[in-house]
């Protein structure tokens, strides 16, 4: 059976998408991984494990139910395809896995791809210890298993992340030993003023976290560099330099580590969107007009997974792309609401860039780690390992590029697909080869987007 | 205190108990449980990694990193994370 219309991902961005199609007499056929809706930042924990929106989702808990409640009415208008990945698209058709077992395909008129983002991390020596996590992991884990990654934890990155999570364990009762953020407290103060103008209310809720943690006591380093994590079982301490430049020592039992988003693309690339190097967010990007639309017809993008905007822009970016969706099959396309929608996304777009500048991935720090720290978690290759292809291409003169790296190195070839590794190879690939990192070249993605199993698995079409 | 990863439970604590089994031995769990958090609250590892043979908890707890594979008695390979325990399911850590 043809949907007309497949949306993948229920977070902010596939419900709003999902919300405007319904109410334009079409049934969405909707994909997502996950065991319910709602996306990464309104993700709920699994069935039996019931707590309050105010607990889960704090002072974000109204949207958050918004988003549920809305979803929770479109459902019964919605062919939703709960806890099925999307493990690759060729031309029209989508090839999907449901439950981890039964594998099915789906074909489609448009689709919206709104996957959303994974955490950008980077490597540090220790960084593979049980104990140590994403930013977004130790979040996840707190949110819907009701657990902290340990009893004294250092998280360690920068961006709103970073604060919201010290607030969020400290709230649930969790902790810390110390918050460690890369960007210093004077670049934050020159950008304040720009921020309340952009949004002085997402600003106000970042002061805040920021007040209830020095109110806590929590020790906080600014402009700080990681330097390892030491411990033989899982973290033991935590080595910084301090904003000024001292050796500090972070007693701690387990780290979380972050420096923003990155955008999930992989079925972006397989569906052959072409690609450009945001210089700004330091990510490479699907390419996409502001509705959404991209050079593939038929194939739209909204939310993280476009380009990092956050839940806000995500909801207001899932409703445009189903109205191009709309104007694209000939429907009535409501102007005034899609203009409306284009002026917020213009609004947040200008406060996304003010948090994008202020808090830039802190490459030069990879450039001052040991040699011997594990670059691929999957395949345990060094950051050694990586120069010595750099090295001997070198001498072979041949131009060399991340997916050379790859094939030679197997970075980014283990099974994460380099969604921990891949970003942070490109940028000391560029260092060696002395070139952007838009010259080192994008790691292309293959089907499938995450590894599926091979046995044992009942292949009943869903069709 | 536990060896590896000091996982703590910090809220709903009051949901019903549920039994697998992990590696031949029963395992405790909480109704609603992922089998990642399960494991690592009893062993504070889920899995060894091929290539160091250093233990594995899980490290971006969302299906992205494929740090937390496992074999799932009629299901094959699976994240640990994204698997949400059953009773009596059967769970081998290679
Ligand atoms: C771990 C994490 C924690 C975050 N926490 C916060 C926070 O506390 N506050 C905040 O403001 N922002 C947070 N963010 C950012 C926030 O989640 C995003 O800005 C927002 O959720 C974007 O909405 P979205 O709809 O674009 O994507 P998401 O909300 O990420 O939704 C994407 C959905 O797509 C599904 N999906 C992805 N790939 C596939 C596939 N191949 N097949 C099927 N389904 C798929 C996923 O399961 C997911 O449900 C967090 C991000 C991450 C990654
Ligand atoms: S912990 Fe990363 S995929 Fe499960």
């Amino acid at each position: 059976m043809t949907a007309a219309v497949a949306i993948i991902g229920a977070g902010p961005a596939g419900v709003r998408a999902a919300e405007v199609l319904v109410r334009a007499g079409v049934r969405p056929r909707v994909f997502d991984e996950g065991l319910a809706a709602g996306g990464r930042i309104y993700q709920r924990p699994p069935g039996a494990f019931k707590r309050s929106a105010k607990e889960l989702y704090g002072l974000e808990a109204a949207k958050a139910e918004r988003v549920h409640n809305i979803f929770a009415k479109l459902e019964k208008y919605l062919d939703y395809r709960p806890q099925t990945l999307v493990w690759d698209i060729a031309g029209k058709t989508l090839f999907t896995l449901t439950g981890g077992t039964a594998y099915g395909t789906e074909t489609f008129e448009q689709i919206i791809i709104a996957p959303g983002a994974v955490d950008r991390v980077m490597p540090l020596p220790g960084w593979t210890l049980p104990g140590v996590t994403t930013l977004g992991g130790a979040q996840i884990a707190l949110k819907t298993q009701g657990v902290a990654i340990g009893e004294k934890v250092a998280l360690v990155g920068s961006g709103p992340l970073l604060w919201l999570l010290a607030h969020q364990y400290v709230q649930a009762g969790a902790p810390l030993a110390a918050l460690v953020d890369t960007t210093s407290f004077a670049a934050k103060a020159r950008a304040s003023a720009a921020m309340m103008a952009g949004d002085a209310a997402t600003t106000l809720k970042g002061v805040y976290y920021t007040a209830t943690l020095r109110l806590k006591r929590i020790p906080i380093h600014e402009g700080a560099v990681p330097v390892a994590i030491r411990g033989e079982e899982r973290p033991r301490e935590l080595l910084i330099k301090d904003g000024k430049g001292r050796d500090v020592t972070i007693a701690c039992d387990a780290v979380a580590l972050g420096w923003g988003l990155k955008p999930e693309t992989r079925l972006a690339d397989i569906a052959g969107v072409p690609f450009d190097y945001d210089e700004v967010q330091q990510n490479w990007i699907p390419v996409r007009e502001m509705s959404g639309k991209t050079a593939v017809q038929g194939v739209y993008l909204a939310g993280d997974g476009a380009r990092i905007g956050g839940a806000d822009m995500a909801e207001l970016a899932g409703a445009r792309a189903a109205w191009a969706v709309l104007g694209e099959r000939g429907a009535f396309v409501d102007e005034d609401e899609v203009n409306r929608l284009e002026r917020a996304l213009k609004k947040e777009a200008a406060y996304r860039d003010v948090l994008d500048k202020l808090f830039p991935f802190p490459s030069e720090i990879l450039a001052g780690l040991p040699e011997e720290t594990v670059l691929c978690r999957c395949e345990g290759v060094s950051i050694a390992g990586l120069k010595r292809t750099c090295a001997a291409d070198a001498v072979a003169m041949t131009p060399l590029e991340v997916n050379r790296a790859k094939a030679f190195t197997r970075v980014g070839m283990g099974r994460c697909q380099g969604r921990m590794c891949g970003h942070t190879a490109s940028e000391i690939l560029a260092r060696e080869l002395k070139c952007g990192v838009r010259e080192a070249g994008r790691l292309r993605a293959q089907p499938p987007v995450k590894p599926v199993p091979l046995v044992p698995v009942t292949t009943e079409a869903l069709t | 205190m536990p060896k590896y990863m000091n996982l703590t439970r910090v809220s709903g604590s009051q949901r019903p108990r549920l039994d697998f089994e992990l590696d031949g031995a029963r395992c405790g769990a909480l109704e609603g449980d992922t089998v990642l958090t399960a494991a690592v609250m009893r062993d504070g590892y889920v899995r060894r990694s091929e290539f160091d043979q250093g233990m594995r908890a899980g490290f971006c707890w969302m299906g992205a990193c494929q740090d937390c594979w496992v074999t799932i008695e009629g299901r094959g390979r699976q994240r640990a994370c994204a698997t949400v325990v059953e009773q009596g399911m059967r769970v081998k850590r290679s």
